[in-house]
């Protein structure tokens, strides 16, 4: 298989996480597209890194999961508690910064 | 075989990511998503990356997961309602992440790497096998490897300051958000 088939099919991963980003308005899916986006980032590094023969790029890659984890677990946090405090769950209507 | 195997764990990304941005209830989002890792730790296995694969199925799939259905069977998976606060939102998105995609394919398809067309280099046996990543981790990447664990840490701290349950005898504690 040629890399040009994974970057393609990276992009297009890339693209469907940015339309659900746009799309959606609950926090809890807005993270999972990130998780989407992420993950084809994810899949063009390591791509890349066997195109060039290099195991470099697979140690980029696990630095991406690493940030990936700690957003997720900063983005529950937040959700959990904008739940405790019986916040709307929906982006649209957390416009403000104030609590 | 190879060729099998790309495009079956391609239609799954492609399913699990579809299904991620179109099902309403999140609980079922969650489980495209890890039908999406799944598939794409498939691939990682293709490109040589076997570690980066055991990583993406325990780390994601098994961990990240489980955290995504305990929140959302916390707060109650409801789904979202249907009404656009900006008219015409949907077709604005669907027309943004295909500018998107056209984009990318554009600026990767026209590139002039002449590698992209390849399957890559021959490599050894041991190409991205723990021991290889392993190596280059704790000896050319040590600094970033350190930093990695102390965003974790600083992570784990900021999650149980933000979603920790206050008493209301705590002193000093309760402004927090």
């Amino acid at each position: 298989m040629s890399i040009e088939w994974y970057i393609v099919l990276s992009s297009l991963l890339f693209a469907i996480g940015a339309t659900g980003i746009l799309l959606r308005r609950s926090p809890i899916v807005i993270l999972l597209c990130l998780e989407l986006m992420l993950n084809a980032g994810n899949l063009a590094l390591i791509a890349f890194s066997r195109m060039v023969g290099n195991e470099e790029g697979q140690i980029f890659a696990l630095v991406v999961m690493v940030v990936a984890a700690c957003e997720v677990v900063i983005g529950l946090g937040l959700i959990v508690a904008l739940f405790r405090r019986r916040l709307p769950l929906d982006v649209d209507e957390l416009r403000e910064l104030r609590g | 075989m190879e060729e099998v195997l790309f495009f079956g764990a391609a239609l799954g990304t492609l399913g699990g990511a579809v299904g991620v941005i179109a099902l309403r209830n999140p609980f079922y989002g969650v489980l495209a998503l890890i039908v999406h890792l799944f598939s794409l730790a498939v691939l990682f296995l293709l490109l040589s990356a076997a570690f980066l694969a055991a990583a993406q199925v325990v780390v994601y799939a098994g961990a990240v997961m489980v955290l995504y259905v305990f929140v959302v069977a916390y707060i109650g998976g409801t789904g979202e309602s249907a009404w656009e606060p900006i008219p015409g939102q949907r077709f604005l998105a669907l027309l943004l992440g295909a500018a998107i995609f056209i984009e990318l394919a554009i600026a990767v398809l026209a590139s002039s790497l002449l590698a992209l067309g390849t399957g890559g280099p021959d490599v050894e046996a041991g190409f991205g096998d723990p021991a290889a990543i392993g190596t280059l981790l704790l000896e050319k990447f040590l600094i970033p490897f350190e930093a990695s664990s102390i965003l974790l840490l600083l992570a784990a701290v900021g999650a149980v300051v933000l979603a920790g349950r206050r008493s209301e005898t705590t002193v000093g504690g309760g402004d927090l958000p």
